[in-house]
């Protein structure tokens, strides 16, 4: 039975008590020992989530330009959201992780097995929601769905944590089920609130949301892409490609034998079929190549989520974290 | 109202969320737009310290719109009451009520009584000490008949008339130009109030200290008062007025009496100034009312002496009253630090407490620590407090003499024990850890302090050790502490001697065969082996079986007045206690608050007093005559109806008094470093408010040293709006510095459309707003926002005015500029100088002498203390 979260936003008060008590029960370093900076960005001071954040509460301050009483009071919103790995139906971290360290629990949530994890980066571009990221040691770190807590009956530490059930755990199915009756409640109240997470989003999110504004208001992608849906995109241009220079090559040695003929020798090697640079090809082991492959198709998505700041494009030169939240292990220099 | 729910009690807030789920409508009236404001269905934003205006305007609609609960109004509230002649209104004398004594500052309530209830002396000749006015006396005296009343509310001196006369002024039209909303938005809270109100529905205010904090706090709550009787709202489920508490069981040590001027369970503590505590026979006659409930204080007090005392509390020596330690005058917070200063004052404990940075004029504090010949801290981590001389503005810290020692604190899980929250609930806590180190439980604090000095003063025959020889400390030990569970046992009380656990207070006893340590709490251990503070059975509503609330484990408190006055619920939804006619008893969902057979329809006969005196239709049984006093004649020192006054440092005029702008009875400490800005002070023009964030825990003594939480709120702020931050060219996270006479603090901006400016008489008012939870010490560390706010109180309880007081606003980091201008300004002349304060060494020295030389403690007289700090003190609800 697959376990996930139902994330209600329009009861979330912004309190972070998942980021507290997630911290305290997976026993995670705070950002930079706890010394940072103020944002100025409403009450978010830690960011994003991270290797050390696998909660984080997103602050979204709707006030309406007009400064009178009236225009002040009609429309404010605040809207917060507790942001969580979404543990996807179909997962790309879970895809692209050449080792086998991503697995699929039997709750049906994604785990990243430490033990296993080499730290090679691919599951950090791969996934569409900026999850996973690369801690101080080196390797892939995000939500476990408290892995631990579930295999002893305990739900995860932020549920527990939640004082206005913001949070709930539990079936998908029936998560599923609570979200559309209160869907329907809003609704019929005037509230234009709806499921963000159901199949259309990379297959349905055992951790979805109930968001009363556009998805990226929140952070979160319109329409996230899997790096498997370029597989089939990469496979026809390669063999167009293919048929192209073979085609190519055929006219070419149909040329050089006509050339050969009465011509200079050439050399055959220089035509040799090549496929465009970083295409996986099927079976290819993923390595920093595939990373600023997959970086650079998921630049779009990258950038929606405006309030992170987009992934160095070349993974090699400036970290894959692109933030400064490995605290420097990746080579971005934080 | 008052309150941030959301942010500061967010455990709490998940009920009131759980009602919007259920379709009820959240109303947030606030001058910012906070995490609360999001979650409610309407936010009006008015301006800090205006609240009394909002609040008299719906009294006023109320009245005017004819939308009063008439049947539980007349039966309930003592609107029909006639006061006496002597009473005459702000509103016929600018903004005093009579009674007010220009020489003392002070009112004497005796001029706001009930008609026929005057004492016979005149009012002229009312003696010099009016500190102590307990409700029932002096300024009513019910002993001989009940108040005067006219059902039909029209005599004009009847409560309900001059109520409404009262609040006459308060049209929506002024309250829009008072507090800066608009008449619509108002409205709409009026109406939504008056909607949600009645036989059917019941609505509830929820404040915490956005109300308390305040030179007119406990007036504000009145007023809230005033609109829940008048609306049905008070012993009713979904009703009432919610006190929402800041810490952990503050409820809990506010029952079982952290405070000087309470003995646990609400008995007023004994003062030397009145001669009537001189004895035990003094203090019943002059604190207890001879009808309604508390004429059983008798029982408890007396098991109080005997829980205490244990065999050294006998018939023959009122029961030990003489061992108590009697007030000799305010000795509340503010005028504690003063008294430092004056090296009256000498040695201090802060457990749990981090004033460095929690007190008002913080730096006035500190200095005031750096005159005690010792200072004990006993708290989780090293605070500000502990380290007081390295606050920055310490020049030398070799010049402070005094001697520091700090405890190390366990924390909750470490420890046994309960929290009592909002709703009087005790909830038992097992621990869970065993503390690292030196770390030690406040229990074993006490503990062993009680016991080295009971072994310090053993065999003395000096009257003035007697109360340690005396004290009975039979707690149960474990690893060095007394066991938490004992304590409980003690507080519930038992028999004497043969030590079996109460079942009720109803059994206590004033003959000595009880002891009970706080008798609102008995019940809470009824028999031996049976904690019911540790029970954990709940349902869907009223969950008797979760833990235990006092009294009697009742949830709502006054819940007869849900019932009619013929005993029937008043609807069939809102039913909760009604009268049983088969079974001739009161039933319902919760324990009933009301003697179980005394029929609705029963006469009270005055002269047998206690609660035969009162009728069945009078719910409210705490108070003498069994109603709401929507007009209290007595038991407040700034009169007997809350009306709108400006806050001691304003923006503008009052609207409503021109003689009397601001509450002409607040507390004022008129010593150096203190300074007020006068009303409409065009170098401070700012309105500022302090408060918390979810993420900080006050001063952040306990959450400014975890990094988890640190990096949640790193740095101290100020929340200020795009008009003002572009009128004073500040940018979002660049440095501001916000002054006032008190001192100057720099932080980083925040600049936010949260808040806005207000149109306030005609004039725009801009108002920032900061949290306090920064100091020089800890994780990350930030200047100490309450070293702007001034010391000013309330005069009923001395809670302090942080929520609204008057700033400038700067960029940039120039503290040290602008102090270094503070430093030129004169400073006032000090109230407290050098006469009084030898004076006052004296008068203590006299004591000391006049104590050794006394045979019998009885003889111990403390002469007045010749400080201005003397004025009554109610309860603090902080």
């Amino acid at each position: 039975m697959a376990k996930g979260f139902y994330t209600d936003t329009t009861v979330c008060i912004g309190c972070k008590a998942c980021q507290a008590a997630c911290h305290q029960w997976n026993e995670l370093p705070a950002l930079n020992d706890g010394v940072v900076e103020l944002t100025g960005d409403s009450y978010d001071n830690t960011g994003r989530l991270s290797a050390v954040d696998w909660r984080h509460v997103r602050f979204i301050e709707q006030i309406p330009e007009d400064r009178s009483q009236e225009g002040f009071l009609k429309g404010s919103r605040w809207l917060m959201m507790s942001d969580v790995c979404k543990h996807c139906v179909r997962a790309g971290c879970l895809e692209v992780c050449p080792t086998g360290a991503i697995i699929r629990t039997e709750f049906d949530s994604v785990y990243i097995q430490q033990d296993v994890c080499n730290g090679c980066r691919a599951c950090v571009p791969a996934c569409p929601f900026g999850v996973v990221d690369i801690g101080a040691d080196g390797k892939a770190h995000k939500c476990t769905l408290c892995y631990d807590r579930m295999q002893h009956g305990m739900e995860p530490a932020c549920a527990q944590a939640c004082p206005t059930d913001s949070i709930r755990f539990g079936d998908v199915l029936e998560l599923r089920a609570l979200a559309d009756q209160r869907v329907a409640d809003l609704r019929a109240a005037g509230v234009p609130a709806y499921v963000y997470g159901k199949e259309e989003i990379v297959g349905g999110l055992n951790c979805f949301f109930l968001l009363v504004d556009e998805p990226e208001v929140y952070g979160l992608p319109a329409q996230p892409r899997l790096p498997s849906e370029h597989v089939g995109e990469g496979f026809a241009f390669s063999a167009l490609t293919a048929a192209a220079v073979t085609v190519g090559s055929v006219v070419a040695f149909r040329k050089e034998r006509m050339d050969g003929m009465g011509g200079d020798d050439g050399d055959p090697v220089a035509t040799v079929p090549v496929s465009p640079a970083g295409a996986p090809a099927p079976g290819a082991l993923p390595g920093r190549d595939t990373v600023a492959f997959m970086h650079a198709i998921h630049g779009a998505n990258e950038a929606s989520r405006s309030r992170r700041p987009a992934p160095a494009p070349d993974s090699s030169a400036a970290g894959a974290c692109g933030s400064g939240g490995c605290g420097g292990a990746c080579g971005c220099h934080a | 109202m008052g309150s941030n729910f959301a942010e500061c009690h967010p455990v709490g807030f998940r009920w009131a969320m759980k009602a919007r789920e259920r379709g009820a409508k959240l109303i947030h009236v606030d001058p910012r737009f906070t995490r609360t404001s999001a979650m409610c269905d309407l936010h009006v934003s008015i301006r800090s310290g205006s609240d009394i205006a909002f609040l008299g305007g719906i009294i006023n609609f109320i009245l005017t719109e004819e939308r009063w609960f008439k049947e539980y109004v007349l039966h309930y509230t003592n609107a029909s009451t006639i006061v006496a002649d002597t009473f005459e209104d702000t509103e016929d004398l600018d903004g005093l009520f009579s009674g007010f004594d220009p020489a003392k500052g002070q009112y004497d309530n005796r001029a706001w009584a009930y008609e026929g209830t005057l004492p016979s002396t005149p009012l002229h000749e009312t003696s010099a000490d009016q500190a102590h006015q307990k409700e029932g006396q002096p300024g009513v005296d019910f002993r001989h008949h009940p108040p005067r009343t006219d059902p039909t509310l029209r005599h004009p001196r009847c409560v309900f008339q001059i109520m409404k006369r009262h609040y006459a002024r308060y049209t929506p039209e002024l309250v829009a130009r008072v507090c800066g909303c608009t008449e619509a938005q108002f409205l709409e809270v009026a109406r939504t109030l008056c909607d949600n109100s009645g036989r059917e529905r019941t609505s509830a205010f929820a404040y915490a200290v956005g109300w308390t904090q305040h030179t007119v706090g406990v007036q504000y709550i009145r007023a809230a008062t005033l609109i829940q009787a008048l609306l049905g709202n008070i012993g009713r489920p979904g009703g009432g007025i919610l006190a929402l508490r800041g810490h952990a069981t503050i409820q809990g040590s506010t029952d079982i009496a952290t405070l000087y001027n309470l003995l646990p369970g609400y008995l007023p503590a004994p003062t030397a100034q009145l001669p009537q505590h001189d004895t035990l026979e003094g203090w019943l006659a002059h604190e207890m009312p001879t009808t309604g409930w508390w004429a059983n204080g008798r029982k408890y007090m007396v098991s109080l002496l005997r829980a205490w005392y244990g065999d050294a509390a006998r018939p023959d020596n009122e029961w030990g009253y003489q061992f108590l330690p009697k007030n000799v005058g305010d000795h509340s917070h503010m005028p504690m630090f003063v008294a430092m200063h004056e090296r009256v004052m000498r040695g201090f404990m802060a457990i749990g407490q981090n004033p460095a940075v929690g007190g008002q004029n913080a730096v006035y504090q500190r200095a005031g620590m750096a005159q005690l010949d010792w200072l004990v801290v006993k708290d989780l981590f090293v605070t500000e407090t502990a380290e007081f001389w390295k606050a920055p503005d310490v020049a030398d810290p070799a010049a402070i003499q005094t001697e520091v020692f700090f405890f190390p604190s366990s924390t909750v899980p470490e420890i046994d024990g309960s929290f009592t929250n909002t709703q009087r609930l005790i909830q038992w806590h097992d621990r869970g850890a065993v503390s690292p180190g030196d770390c030690k439980s406040d229990l074993w604090f006490t503990h062993q302090l009680v016991k080295r000095l009971k072994q310090r003063y053993a065999g003395s025959t000096n009257p003035n050790d007697a109360p340690f020889l005396a004290l009975s400390w039979t707690f149960e030990e474990r690893d060095g502490e007394a066991r938490a569970d004992s304590v409980l046992k003690e507080v519930n009380g038992y028999t004497l001697p043969d030590r079996k656990q109460v079942a009720s207070f109803a059994d206590l006893k004033y003959d000595g065969s009880t002891a009970a340590g706080g008798w609102v709490y008995t019940g809470v251990y009824p028999e031996e082996g049976k904690n019911l503070a540790a029970a954990r059975s709940g349902d869907d509503y009223v969950a008797l079986g979760w833990a235990f609330a006092w009294p009697a484990n009742r949830r709502i408190l006054y819940n007869r007045a849900s019932a009619d006055p013929a005993g029937r619920p008043w609807s069939d939804r809102k039913r909760y206690v009604w009268w049983d006619e088969a079974k001739h008893e009161w039933v319902g969902y919760d324990v009933p608050d009301f003697p179980e057979t005394k029929a609705p329809g029963s006469k009270g006969v005055w002269a047998k007093g206690g609660m035969d005196a009162l009728d069945g239709d009078q719910p409210f049984i705490m108070k003498p005559d069994g109603k709401i006093w929507l007009y209290a004649p007595s038991g407040l020192v700034d009169g007997p109806l809350p009306t709108h006054y400006e806050p001691w440092e304003g923006p503008v005029a009052n609207a409503l008094y021109q003689a009397h702008p601001r509450n002409p009875v607040a507390k004022t400490f008129n010593v150096v470093g203190n300074r007020y800005i006068d009303p409409g002070d065009p170098a401070f023009p700012i309105v500022i408010s302090t408060y918390r964030l979810t993420e900080h825990h006050l001063t952040g003594a306990m959450t400014r040293w975890l990094p988890w939480l640190t990096a949640l709120q790193p740095e101290l702020f100020v929340e200020i709006s795009p008009e003002l931050a572009r009128e004073r060219a500040i940018e979002n996270t660049g440095w501001v510095t916000i002054s006032t006479p008190r001192g100057a603090v720099e932080c980083k901006a925040l600049v936010t459309r949260r808040l806005r400016a207000f149109e306030v008489m005609g004039r725009t008012v801009h108002q920032v707003g900061m949290p306090f939870h920064w100091g020089y010490r800890g994780v990350v560390t930030g200047d100490v926002t309450n070293e702007l706010a001034s010391m000013v109180a309330d005069p009923n309880v001395t809670i302090h005015e942080a929520k609204v007081f008057m700033c400038q606003v700067q960029s940039g980091r120039r503290a040290k500029e602008v102090l270094a201008r503070l430093q030129d300004a004169p400073s006032p002349v000090p109230h407290v100088g050098r006469r009084e304060r030898q004076a006052a060494e004296a008068n203590i020295d006299r004591a000391i002498e006049r104590t050794a030389a006394a045979s019998d403690p009885a003889e111990i007289l403390v002469e007045p203390s010749p400080f201005r700090l003397d004025q009554p003190i109610g309860v603090y609800h902080g």
